[in-house]
């Protein structure tokens, strides 16, 4: 069999990406709810666990690496390792968003100001539903699946935008809340760019497939 | 593709076939090679590869049981034309072996062969030194010419070899392999050599190694076997493109199953 | 489960390498059987002519008295015959051996050319004088007094000792032709021509086909045309073998008696030749002389002597040689 190998390297690989999703996913939903619920002891923990994501994220980094110093890999084999290492980039960055959240939950302490929580909840949900529908279709290489996610990113931007506006209405009728409601701004801020990088993953497995870098942004203007 | 091939055309296959007796050794081959550039012709083993560049500078001839068809075009003019001497061809297109093959005789004598045969009346110490130092030696053996040619080290040899070739004052050099059979060290000095030596020369260059090709070659023609003849290995040209396509993302799955090794 | 594989190799290696030591010493024998006889010619030679090898064998002509007999002439003879054999098959060995490898077309014919060439290598020497005396010493008749060919030109031949057509080539003075060639030294040098010209074609052969193809390759490949391949390259590099094979055929040749009898050398020659039209003898056949005369001063003595000095003269063409092939050769 030519390169049992290095397939076999790169299906081990491939799990440790979904490995490293499906913690980024539950860290993003654990901080939510302890968001929601003030757990102040929950979120010191997260803060502590994102290490694991970024010990992950090197070890991964690193196992591509190899690969590519060893296998000398072209064309399809290169773009699928060099989109790896980008996806991986992305999931450690997601992590260090679930990280901003719990940091501003402990924060936020037990002070009480107006939260669209309900919206922030669906913020999360939305993202990680996404994260996982969109780490599913880059193993896969389904590029029909990948083009089909960035829509519910326009989702998540017509959240945000709610949310923001009702956050800053808050400010403004409230000038006592402005330090905390600022918290809130991060942390739904957070949220949007969760669901952008997530689309970024999409771009990526359309790129594995096709050789073709196809911009997705959503039809809003990102607000960065 | 297309800019980089109207910049003129130094040689140009078209529909070229080439059959020994009763064996085809590859068919209707069409490229088209840019002056100044390296081209590298990669595929499996016994597709043709280095028929077709014998086909360049008529060495073909040398074979009895080899026929030809098709053209050749070099420089606007048809090399298997009626009244085209293989002889002068061969002085402007030169080649360069597989296993390095200096004279028994000294440097001196290796370099001036090629031009004295030619009729060269010019300064020939000063055409074996250009020779030399064009191809990255002269530093190496300036202090004695008359050592024997053959007690250089393999990779001395080659590059002696290359200057061999480069004392007729060729356009275009013709590479078989050049590096196959050097140590790594060796390999990269004549890769880096070839970078040098495409500002002036026009270099083709045939490859297993697809590092090499991928490292060295500003365009990569693919050769492999014909998929419609099953019974016979006969060569035909798969794809032909920048190599930074064909290596990044090739238009042909054969390509793309070749160079990541799942061939076959 | 490594034991039980283990136990399948009964190695025997008592048995094997005594086997091998036996062996070793038979193939020594067989070696130092045939140094020990030649060492023993070499020494009864020696010991019966040691005495006889004084100056008086290189500066005398044969005679009846043993004690002052000598192969002047007889050296003198083999050395020119050599000389002229060298001359000739030298061109025409080279020449049709570069032919024949470099040019000719691998067909059938070059086959059959090849076949004839390999048997004529072992045509007994005796023949190849036969063909001499024809071919060269009589011509056939041609030039005898009734032959067609003389009265259809109206030649002026000679008679008796001076018989056939003799004359100067375009009125020069030392250019003078005898034809036929009788028994001169002439003749004899054209059949030992001859005789060693299908080994001096099949070595000279071997040597152009040991150059390696590459380097007509690199040659062709810098627009070189086949004769300059041919003659700068190819036959430069083939020529030590192509020497080398030479003086070893002279070296055979040197020692040819019967094509030289029937080609008339004579036994009793005291006199040195000064052309090539003049008669000779060669060391063989002086020596054989000694040999069947009555006299032990001659059939012993003298005939050893003969024989040391002729090995003497063979051993160092031989030597010559391989000091060529040494000298010369490529070290790929």
């Amino acid at each position: 069999m030519p390169r049992e190998l290095f397939e076999r390297k790169i299906k081990q690989i491939q799990d440790e990406i979904l490995l490293l999703g499906s913690m980024v996913e539950q860290a993003t939903l654990d901080a939510t709810a302890a968001f929601k619920n003030r757990d102040i002891p929950t979120s010191i923990t997260l803060v502590e666990e994102d290490q694991m994501i970024n010990d992950k994220r090197f070890a991964i980094e690193n196992a591509i690496l190899i690969q590519m110093a060893t296998q000398q890999p072209l064309a399809h084999d290169l773009r699928l390792l060099a989109s790896m290492l980008i996806v991986t980039n992305e999931l450690e960055r997601m992590g260090d968003y679930a990280k901003g959240i719990a940091k501003n939950t402990i924060r936020l302490a037990n002070r009480e100001i107006p939260t669209p929580v309900r919206d922030i909840e669906k913020m999360a949900e939305l993202g990680v539903s996404m994260l996982h529908k969109a780490l599913s279709a880059f193993i896969k290489e389904d590029i029909k699946v990948a083009v089909s996610i960035p829509k519910e990113d326009d989702e998540v931007d017509t959240l945000f935008n709610k949310c923001y506006q009702s956050i800053v209405n808050n400010m403004i009728a409230n000038s006592k809340i402005i330090d905390d409601s600022s918290l809130l701004l991060w942390i739904v801020h957070d949220l949007e760019r969760f669901s952008d990088r997530v689309v970024n993953i999409c771009e990526r497995t359309v790129f594995i497939k096709s050789g073709e870098m196809l911009e997705m942004s959503s039809n809003d203007d990102e607000t960065e | 593709m297309k800019e980089e091939l109207s910049n003129s055309t130094i040689i140009s296959a078209k529909n070229l076939s080439v059959s020994y007796g009763s064996q085809e050794a590859f068919h209707g081959i069409t490229l088209d090679i840019p002056r100044n550039k390296i081209v590298a012709i990669i595929g499996p083993s016994g597709c043709g590869k280095s028929t077709l560049i014998r086909c360049f500078n008529r060495m073909n001839d040398l074979v009895p049981s080899a026929k030809v068809s098709g053209d050749v075009f070099y420089n606007g003019q048809n090399i298997y034309g009626p009244n085209v001497d293989a002889v002068q061809v061969r002085r402007q297109i030169g080649m360069v072996f597989q296993k390095p093959n200096p004279f028994p005789k000294s440097i001196y004598e290796n370099i001036s062969f090629g031009a004295k045969v030619n009729n060269y009346q010019g300064n020939m110490d000063e055409l074996v030194e250009k020779s030399l130092k064009q191809a990255a030696l002269w530093d190496e053996v300036k202090d004695d010419l008359t050592k024997s040619g053959l007690a250089l080290s393999g990779g001395q040899q080659q590059r002696l070899c290359i200057a061999r070739a480069l004392a007729t004052e060729p356009e275009v050099i013709l590479m078989d392999e050049p590096a196959s059979a050097l140590d790594p060290i060796a390999t990269l000095k004549i890769e880096e050599l070839m970078q040098e030596l495409k500002e002036q020369y026009t270099i083709i260059i045939v490859t297993h190694n697809m590092q090499q090709a991928s490292r060295a070659s500003d365009l990569t023609a693919f050769i492999s076997l014909d998929r419609t003849r099953v019974d016979d290995r006969v060569g035909v040209l798969v794809e032909y493109d920048l190599t930074e396509k064909i290596f990044i993302k090739p238009a042909e799955k054969e390509t793309e199953d070749y160079i990541s090794g799942r061939f076959g | 489960m490594n034991n039980n594989h283990q136990s399948d190799f009964r190695e025997n290696l008592k048995n094997r390498h005594t086997i091998g030591k036996w062996f070793y010493i038979i193939l020594l024998a067989c070696l130092l059987v045939g140094l020990l006889m030649l060492t023993a010619l070499i020494i009864d030679l020696a010991v019966e002519g040691h005495a006889w090898i004084r100056p008086e064998l290189f500066s005398n002509y044969h005679s009846r008295k043993p004690e002052q007999a000598g192969m002047k002439s007889a050296i003198i003879g083999s050395l020119i015959v050599m000389a002229l054999t060298g001359l000739f098959s030298f061109p025409l060995g080279i020449g049709a051996a570069i032919y024949l490898e470099e040019y000719a077309k691998k067909n059938w014919l070059t086959n059959f050319i090849n076949i004839n060439i390999n048997n004529l290598a072992g045509v007994p020497s005796i023949v190849y004088g036969m063909l001499g005396l024809a071919v060269f010493g009589r011509m056939f008749g041609l030039f005898s007094t009734d032959s067609w060919l003389v009265k259809l030109l109206h030649l002026k031949v000679g008679e008796g000792t001076l018989s056939g057509l003799q004359f100067n080539l375009f009125g020069i003075s030392w250019l003078e032709i005898h034809l036929p060639f009788h028994k001169s030294l002439l003749a004899g040098a054209l059949t030992m021509t001859l005789l060693i010209l299908p080994v001096v074609i099949i070595s000279s052969r071997e040597a152009i086909r040991s150059v390696p193809n590459t380097i007509r390759e690199a040659a062709f490949g810098l627009g070189a045309t086949k004769w300059q391949v041919v003659s700068k390259q190819v036959v430069p590099i083939a020529m030590p073998g192509i020497i080398t094979g030479i003086i070893l055929s002279l070296s055979r040749a040197i020692g040819e008696t019967a094509p030289l009898i029937i080609m008339g050398a004579f036994t009793y020659v005291p006199f040195l030749p000064k052309s090539i039209w003049d008669q000779f003898t060669v060391m063989p056949i002086q020596i054989y002389n000694w040999i069947t005369l009555p006299q032990t001063e001659f059939r012993v003595n003298l005939a050893a002597a003969g024989i040391l000095v002729f090995l003497a003269i063979l051993l160092t063409f031989n030597a010559i040689a391989v000091l060529l092939r040494k000298k010369l050769e490529i070290k790929w």
